[in-house]
């Protein structure tokens, strides 16, 4: 038994020792350390770079466009992003020219000695100035516009007893892994080896091959370090990172190794989009939600980068988990002259799914009945369909979750005593709650174009080693897919091991992002197994002159009619040395019946979802305007908790980055510039920030996933900043419909 | 780099006060705990040209009761404020305020010294120094001379501190039993969070009548500050809720915040005088039928 | 300049700039990569290190401030085989994820349980609120702590009442 057991992580030892090699861990012979020289304006035109001609530039590496071998184009969905500006700059600290020198200490004083001259031009900064401002992208500005429609929206209203309208705005969000991005790369005769910190590692291939002109995948090896969180803002960042290590190597022919600051990473990183949502609900007086009209507009930043997915999911999530007939949803990624806006954990969902729940508690404002009462009343439930037209069918868990977080946090009590607290009293308390949920997988027929694929190998010792390209950034990878195989074999999880993230030897399992790597590439993974298994089982058959059926794999042994003839170990050494099967791969599958419309926005948008509720708490100094978060309770349905501590910490990690949104985390931007990007300004919260929290695991399982596992990466970070902002409200009794909810904002709220 | 920065670890203190008349045009930094120093050279705020790293100097370690007053060395540490039981019975306030700095890395580090020098107006135990009429004995190699805290600092990151000079002895007057510490901090989050709004003060009140105030502020004006017109309209009245009231509109004349990427000067202004308020309110709660 | 210093229990003499920083002394000298840099600016304590038994950020110390001094690193608290009581915590319990917080999360961890060995969660929060995580949501690692802190108090008391021949 290995599954919903908390086995010790595997790569629990190294990283309590310290022995756990994260890229700016590593050194090469004669590495040079690489630099950015970036520009300090947001929009214009490069018209000369001058030299100091007093540095001895000979001693240093410099690398601009024209230094590119092939195309000067970062390779993601669209094709606008250079990997350095030739002459036009659309943001600030957008790259412009790369410095490799012995020291980074000396890059750095070469940097000082360049000066770019520009010409500046009109530029747009402002979300809510996209449309109409200086002409940036295509015909409209618009990277990405999506529409969906479910049944007949002006009927909707028409039905409606009441019609509630309000506008939401969230904020920029920094990822704030703790290791900044860094890379190094080596040069090859004909090709490039890259290491570094990242989530995934084919992406780097696919960017590498144009630009360095290489024509075979196994020309760009990209091998994933240890890698000190991602939360998205490794997904593609690393693309142009590797890139300009990569140029800086092949002109120096050295390895070059280049890790940001942390200035750097939070000035030039993408980030999580702003937004800014329009809410337009019809409802009946019983609580029937009969239209809901929803209107997105997300800042993408200068280039497309990963903007129209992001606004993909963001608009499949912006209905919620509700049953509502008649639904519109628009949604715009803009371009602007701000620094690109990328994936960050959630990938759009946290801002629709702020401003959905924001509107559930107006509506329940409007009907005077409690926020949970309309939740009940609404909450999907197997047989409802979703916003593109989705009806579910199993695995749906809205009325578990919020059951179970109603009862464990005490919340129907606790919000009719603290509506009663003392409206003198200066420490104010409330409480709030969230329902959400998350689609896993990508969306649509996206597996189906990345068909990933995994492995497994037999080593000559008899142990199992799985390949895939999923990469473990500290949610656990390693771990659960040793359980799998563990699982399905019946053998102990130490036989199974990781074979690293090396893309010259693991086969391309599409990229660990989406909540995907559990259910589908852990799917992938165990089917590979019951494979070996019955390969193995085929083989013995063959071997001992007796029918398959006869074989069983049982407690890490092969019996046959019942008798012990081979520990797992030993026949997976002999398959190994004597060409018996030493090997398993799967590829995926696209499940019969799968229908998507990627024009319409129809179909099954996600093979499952998994759903949520979070009650928070939170004391508010009337005083000062102090918030704290005092506990936080959350239940979530992961469908099969492999591991149970790390469901959790996914859940307690992931609310607290929410919790973080909803509170304290503001990334100050004007004119292009983010004027906060230090650690001492750019704040997350600590552990006296972080609330006590309640974690319950509720189990729906899914017949399409391994063991009934569903996705819980980005689940937890949907629901925190709603469910905060709405205790806020109970404590002050006002609204805020705008994240972050800063004590300055309850202070003028409260003062008006 | 191509210049070479002029270094000194001095073995003690007149070797220390040499390297500064040595070094008098350079602008010598002088190094205590680095917790200020060190991030604006890692981040090239600054790029010092000398340094005197006084950090192993005993003679700036030291700490002495006296009857009534206590002498701090400089590099009494923010943890040595946290737990030497003689400041905590003897001016409680530093302690509170220490405990409100950073996190355990930077009260180990961190030093009183470099606090006051580093001249920033959310410097947190500087509210304390100014409502304690602290006393600082500054020191170069050609003598020592007092200064009065409270004309220390001569405008925003300005004081007289002269370049040859390092901070060498604080002399804090103790707090008498009769006398009320209060201390509160508004910071971003819990933990190292420096501060958008400090007060520290003391109080004393016999029989219904606030004998004395002194009220100290920090963040919310170029210096740390004194509440001078709030102090001189409290004292020798009687602590009642239109004093109160009144109070926490003066002490808006004592102060002149400003909008920065810590907070706003509004909320700066609202916040300042909720906390007076409040301290004033439970301290009248606390003397009633005194 | 010469420093004279410990390192993990050994006696260490240094040839360095002066102003060379703790850490990069630590990871480029001594090649102790179990140090880690989040920001260089003491505010997320992934570079924490014990000097004479107190928690400091290496980012912020130089050279020439550790003469004479006891440094300890995570390697120096890891045991030459195994791992101890704390760390086998944090593995156990999920203190750690993605693990880039966590060498300093330990040290400072370290730092409190040798002062005090019975810490309530509010005394953990206190001791690591200068130790940034993104990961973990803090929960596991005050547990982690909160349970290491027990493991060594019975072992303690093991030793106490154990019989002189033991
Ligand atoms: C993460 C972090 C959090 C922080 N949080 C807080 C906080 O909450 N509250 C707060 O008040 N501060 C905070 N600080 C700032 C800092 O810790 C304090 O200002 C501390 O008191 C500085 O002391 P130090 O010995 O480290 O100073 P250093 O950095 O060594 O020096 C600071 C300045 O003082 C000068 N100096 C030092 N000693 C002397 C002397 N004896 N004579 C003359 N000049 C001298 C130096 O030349 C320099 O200009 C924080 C810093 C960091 C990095
Ligand atoms: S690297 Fe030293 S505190 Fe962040
Ligand atoms: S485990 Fe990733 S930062 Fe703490």
């Amino acid at each position: 038994m290995s599954i919903g057991v908390n086995v010790p992580r595997k790569d629990g030892q190294s990283k309590v020792n310290g022995q756990a090699a994260y890229v700016d861990d590593l050194s090469f012979d004669g590495m040079l350390y690489g630099v950015t020289l970036r520009s300090q304006i947001p929009h214009g035109k490069i018209r000369a770079i001058q030299f100091d001609p007093k540095f001895d530039w000979s001693s240093v590496v410099v690398v601009d466009h024209s230094d590119i071998p092939g195309q000067n184009i970062v390779t993601l969905i669209q094709r606008d992003q250079p990997f350095l500006a030739a002459q036009l700059i659309r943001h600030v600290n957008e790259p412009i020219l790369l410095i490799a020198a012995t020291s980074r200490k000396k890059a750095m004083e070469a940097r000082t000695r360049i000066e770019i001259i520009v010409d500046e031009l009109p530029s747009v900064t402002n979300l809510e100035k996209a449309a109409t401002g200086v002409r940036l992208y295509g015909e409209d500005n618009l990277f990405k516009e999506i529409h969906i429609e479910k049944g007949d929206l002006p009927r909707g209203f028409a039905e409606a007893d009441y019609i509630v309208e309000r506008t939401y705005k969230t904020g920029l969000q920094e990822q704030m892994y703790i290791e900044p991005q860094g890379v190094i790369a080596v040069p090859g005769k004909d090709r490039i080896s890259i290491y570094g910190s990242l989530q995934c590692p084919h992406y780097v291939v696919k960017a590498l091959l144009p630009l360095l002109s290489f024509s075979h995948p196994d020309q760009v090896q990209v091998i994933q370090m240890v890698t000190g969180g991602g939360f998205g803002g490794k997904e593609e960042y690393p693309n142009l990172l590797a890139g300009h290590a990569a140029l800086l190597a092949m002109k120096s022919e050295c390895p070059v190794k280049m890790v940001y600051d942390r200035a750097e990473d939070i000035l030039a990183t993408t980030k999580r989009h702003p937004s800014i949502i329009r809410h337009k609900t019809g409802l009946k007086s019983d609580g029937t939600l009969t239209a809901l009209a929803i209107e997105i507009d997300f800042d993408g930043g200068a280039y497309a980068t990963l903007s129209e997915v992001v606004l993909s999911r963001g608009c499949i999530h912006a209905a919620g988990p509700y049953r509502c007939e008649n639904i519109d949803i628009v949604g715009r990624a803009w371009a602007t002259n701000n620094p690109p806006n990328g994936a960050f954990r959630g990938f759009g969902a946290p801002q629709t799914c702020f401003a959905l729940e924001r509107q559930i508690d107006l509506v329940a404002k409007t009907l005077g009945i409690d926020p949970l009462e309309v939740r009940r009343r609404n909450a999907m439930e197997p047989g409802d369909s979703t916003a593109t037209g989705q009806v579910l069918t199993e695995s749906v868990a809205t009325h578990k979750c919020l059951e179970q977080a109603v009862k464990a946090s005490d919340y129907i009590r606790k919000r009719s005593e603290y509506s009663k607290l003392l409206p003198k009293a200066r420490i104010r308390r409330g409480i709030g709650l969230s329902l959400f949920f998350h689609g896993s997988g990508f969306t649509g027929d996206g597996e189906n174009r990345i068909r990933g694929r995994a492995g497994l190998q037999v080593t000559p010792d008899g142990f199992i080693e799985i390949l895939t390209s999923s990469t473990d950034i500290g949610q656990g990878t390693e771990t659960i897919f040793a359980q799998m195989v563990a699982e399905e074999l019946g053998i102990p999880v130490d036989l199974c091991r990781n074979a690293g993230v090396d893309t010259n030897r693991v086969p391309d399992s599409g990229p660990t992002v989406a909540s995907r790597t559990c259910m589908i590439v852990g799917d992938l993974v165990r089917s590979a197994a019951a494979q070996l298994r019955e390969d193995l089982i085929k083989w013995l058959a063959e071997l001992e002159n007796c029918n398959a059926e006869q074989i069983t794999l049982v407690g890490g042994c092969f019996l046959l009619s019942g008798q012990r003839v081979a520990s797992f170990q030993d026949l997976a050494k002999r398959a190994c040395s004597e060409g018996g099967p030493a090997s398993a791969s799967k590829t995926y599958v696209q499940p019969e019946g799968l229908e998507w419309d990627e024009k319409t926005y129809q179909g099954q948008a996600y093979p499952v979802f998994s759903w949520g509720c979070d009650v928070a708490e939170v004391e508010i100094d009337l005083d000062t305007y102090e918030i704290s978060v005092t506990r936080f309770t959350a239940a979530q349905d992961v469908g099969k908790a492999i591991h149970p501590v790390m469901v959790m910490g996914q859940i307690e990690g992931g609310s607290l980055q929410a919790i973080g949104y909803a509170t304290m985390e503001e990334v100050l931007q004007k004119n292009g510039w983010i004027e906060n990007h230090r650690m001492t300004n750019c704040l997350i919260p600590t552990a006296l920030d972080a609330p006590a929290f309640e974690t319950h695991i509720i189990e729906e399982p899914f017949s399409g996933g391994p063991f009934g596992a569903k996705g819980v990466g980005e689940l937890p970070t949907d629901g925190g900043a709603p469910a905060v902002a709405a205790a806020i409200d109970h404590a002050t009794g006002q609204r805020f419909d705008e994240i972050p909810v800063t004590p300055e904002k309850i202070e003028l709220a409260l003062n008006p | 780099m191509t210049t070479e920065v002029e270094f000194c670890a001095p073995k003690n203190l007149a070797e220390a006060l040499e390297f500064l008349a040595l070094n008098r045009d350079k602008k010598t930094w002088i190094l205590a705990g680095g917790t200020d120093i060190m991030p604006a050279i890692n981040s090239r705020q600054i790029s010092p040209l000398a340094v005197l790293d006084i950090w192993g100097l005993r003679e700036l370690r030291i700490l002495e009761q006296h009857q009534r007053h206590l002498t701090l060395g400089p590099l009494t540490t923010f943890s040595e404020m946290m737990q030497d039981p003689r400041i905590g019975q003897t001016v409680p306030l530093l302690r509170e305020a220490a405990q409100s700095v950073g996190a355990v890395q930077i009260q180990n580090r961190g030093t009183l010294g470099g606090n006051i020098a580093n001249a920033s107006p959310a410097g947190d135990v500087l509210p304390v120094l100014a409502v304690h009429n602290a006393v600082l004995e500054l020191r170069s190699a050609k003598g020592s001379r007092n200064v009065e805290f409270n004309a220390f600092y001569s405008g925003y990151k300005q004081s007289v501190l002269k370049p040859d000079e390092l901070i060498y002895r604080i002399h804090v007057p103790i707090q008498w039993p009769q006398q009320i510490p209060y201390w509160r901090k508004l910071g971003t989050r819990q933990a190292q969070a420096i501060s958008k709004v400090a007060i520290a003060a003391i109080a004393e009140v016999r029989g219904g009548i606030l004998q004395d105030i002194r009220i100290g502020l920090g963040a919310v004006a170029p210096t740390v500050v004194r509440a001078k017109k709030t102090e001189d309209t409290l004292r020798g009245r009687r602590l009642d809720n239109r004093l109160i009231q009144a109070a926490g509109e003066i002490i808006q004349s004592d102060i002149c915040p400003i909008d920065d990427i810590r907070s706003t000067a509004r909320f700066r202004r609202r916040t300042t005088t909720n906390i007076l308020r409040r301290f004033l309110s439970d301290l009248k709660l606390a003397h009633r039928g005194m | 300049m010469k420093i004279d210093c410990t390192i993990n229990g050994s006696p260490t003499v240094l040839d360095v700039s002066p102003m060379r920083r703790l850490i990069d002394l630590l990871r480029e000298e001594m090649k102790l990569t179990g140090t880690k840099e989040g920001c260089g600016e003491g505010e997320c304590g992934a570079c924490t290190v014990l000097i004479d038994g107190e928690a400091v950020n290496s980012c912020l110390v130089i050279a020439s401030q550790i003469q004479g001094r006891q440094v300890v690193t995570i390697e120096g608290l890891t045991p030459r085989s195994g791992l101890t009581p704390l760390q086998e915590s944090f593995v156990r319990k999920g203190g750690l994820q993605c693990g880039i917080c966590t060498p300093g999360m330990i040290v400072a961890a370290r730092a409190l349980l040798d002062k005090n060995l019975e810490p309530d969660a509010l005394e953990i929060r206190t001791a690591i609120a200068g130790n940034l995580c993104r990961c973990t949501g803090y929960h596991r690692i005050v547990d982690s702590i909160l349970e290491a802190a027990e493991l060594e108090r019975s072992r303690l008391s093991l030793v106490d009442t154990a019989p002189p021949d033991l």
